[in-house]
């Protein structure tokens, strides 16, 4: 991106690093990994048929979820005790992150759900909770995104952060609650038997989807720091700007009314003490 | 800090007894949200009675809202905020004082929508006992997540659709436990029915403890 600059001298040139690039790289490997086991080598399951090849992105990518929102709790914590940037754009990246692999789950759940329960959606308990997980912390960007000074934005944003975190089991407890008394759950849970290769593509998907989060969180992180020492530089420069131009013009325009003034047939003397 | 909470809460509803805002807008509002309900359903059917619990805490939480809003509102003209955050009283106490104010706001609005639920919809009121504990343990939850959110809130531009996209999905869980409630409750299923109440009475304590820990903070430089 940009070099290093006067307003923050050790900021990175760019979002990448070497752990970065080689970690890039093994994820790039472990998704060719996936697809392969997950499309071709995996045999089909006896009760779901194909279906079942969906679970190895879903199960990831709820589980990825879990991640991203725990870690945006964790850090929004400990942004309240040390108050350093560092834990807000943590706290932020992961929240994204989370959120993005939250919508994926979603919407792969619902993918699965429409041939095996023959409809997209079911009011289960941990779909509904999910959704409204979803929208907690789409709540919790919208306040990330507000215009304000950093550091309170920063703090309200934790304490919004950590009142999720704190509803989360509520709402978990309490959707789980109001379905059981409603109807018998109606997914029959995971094959009883799980056959060795399914087991295995299923765990290799949660291996390279909590890399792809390693990874996706440090770039992410990285992009909110250099944005902010952008915006932070950009203020810099601009009243840099207006300093530097600040004589010129201004011995310009004085000129300006100075000979508007002798046209006039007035003095200059009173307007230079004015300004 | 119960001393400011009760000096906090006294000077809300003076606001509100000689401004009179709930009772010439936020009540006329609530009745017309049931009118509202009796035109989207079939009025005559008995589509309504079996909904009433669920129509009643919606309603109630759409008040709750108006109700914060209008609480931190008061607060932010005229500098009010500076004058509490240097009267020295304790944060918690004015966040109780705060919740307090809202919670017997929206209680008073309660009585008069279940009023003209059963009117209107002809509800028959049954298991009175366990309807006004659920009532009095949700309100609570409400008003104590209300207010939290409300201070998170105040003084930031666009506040008035952020208070509702933070505060509704993150009180889901009083909806669901506060209409079950009172879905028992009116079929007759009391014991039931106290068991969502137990459950709200939960809620009811995390969120007020949260929200009097996080006020302090929270109202600093808001």
């Amino acid at each position: 991106m940009t070099a290093p600059t006067a307003a923050s001298p050790g900021a990175p040139a760019h979002t990448g690093s070497n752990a970065t690039r080689y970690l890039g790289l093994v994820v790039a490997g472990g998704m060719a990994l996936l697809v392969a086991l997950a499309l071709v080598i995996s045999p089909s399951s006896v009760e779901q048929g194909d279906a079942v090849r969906i679970m190895y992105v879903h199960v990831p990518s709820a589980t990825t979820m879990y991640y991203g929102f725990g870690l945006c709790g964790f850090a929004s914590a400990m942004y309240l005790w040390k108050r350093t940037e560092f834990w807000d754009l943590l706290a932020g990246a992961a929240a994204e992150v989370g959120l993005v692999f939250c919508g994926l789950a979603l919407a792969t759940g619902a993918i699965w759900g429409r041939p095996t329960w023959g409809s997209y959606w079911q009011w289960d308990a941990r779909l509904t909770s999910t959704l409204l997980l979803f929208v907690l912390f789409t709540g919790y960007l919208a306040v990330r995104a507000l215009q304000m000074d950093t550091a309170v934005r920063a703090k309200r944003a934790a304490y919004v952060a950590l009142f999720a975190m704190i509803d989360l089991p509520i709402v978990h407890y309490s959707v789980d609650w109001w379905r059981s008394l409603h109807q018998e759950p109606t997914l029959a849970r995971a094959d009883p038997t799980i056959d060795g290769m399914l087991l295995f593509t299923l765990m290799t998907g949660m291996v390279v989807f909590t890399l792809l989060f390693v990874w996706l969180v440090m770039h992410r992180f990285r992009v909110e720091f250099l944005a902010r020492r952008h915006e932070t530089q950009g203020l810099a420069q601009a009243i840099e700007a207006r300093r530097a131009e600040g004589a010129e013009p201004r011995a310009r325009s004085l000129d300006l009314i100075a000979a508007e003034a002798s046209t006039a047939g007035s003095s200059t003397e009173g307007l230079e003490a004015t300004t | 800090m119960l001393t400011d909470a009760r000096l906090v809460a006294g000077k809300d509803l003076r606001l509100e007894y000689r401004s009179r805002v709930t009772l010439t807008q936020v009540l006329p509002f609530v009745v017309a949200i049931v009118l509202l309900f009796g035109f989207a359903f079939e009025p005559d059917a008995d589509l309504l009675i079996d909904v009433t619990p669920g129509l009643f805490w919606m309603t109630v939480l759409f008040t709750a809202m108006l109700s914060v809003q209008r609480s931190f509102g008061v607060e932010s003209s005229d500098g009010v905020a500076d004058g509490l955050r240097l009267s020295g009283m304790h944060p918690a106490g004015i966040y109780l004082g705060k919740a307090a104010a809202v919670f017997l706001q929206l209680l008073a609005l309660e009585v008069v929508l279940g009023l003209a639920v059963s009117l209107l919809y002809g509800t028959p009121i049954r298991g009175l006992g366990v309807l006004i504990v659920t009532a009095l343990l949700a309100t609570a939850a409400l008003a104590g997540a209300g207010t939290m959110f409300g201070v998170l809130a105040a003084g930031l531009q666009g506040r008035e659709t952020l208070l509702p996209l933070l505060f509704l999905p993150a009180v889901a869980p009083v909806l669901i436990a506060a209409s079950q409630s009172f879905e028992l409750a009116l079929a007759g299923d009391s014991a039931s029915g106290l068991r969502w109440s137990a459950l709200l009475a939960l809620f009811a304590t995390v969120y007020v403890s949260f929200g009097a820990l996080a006020f302090g903070p929270l109202l600093e430089e808001s």
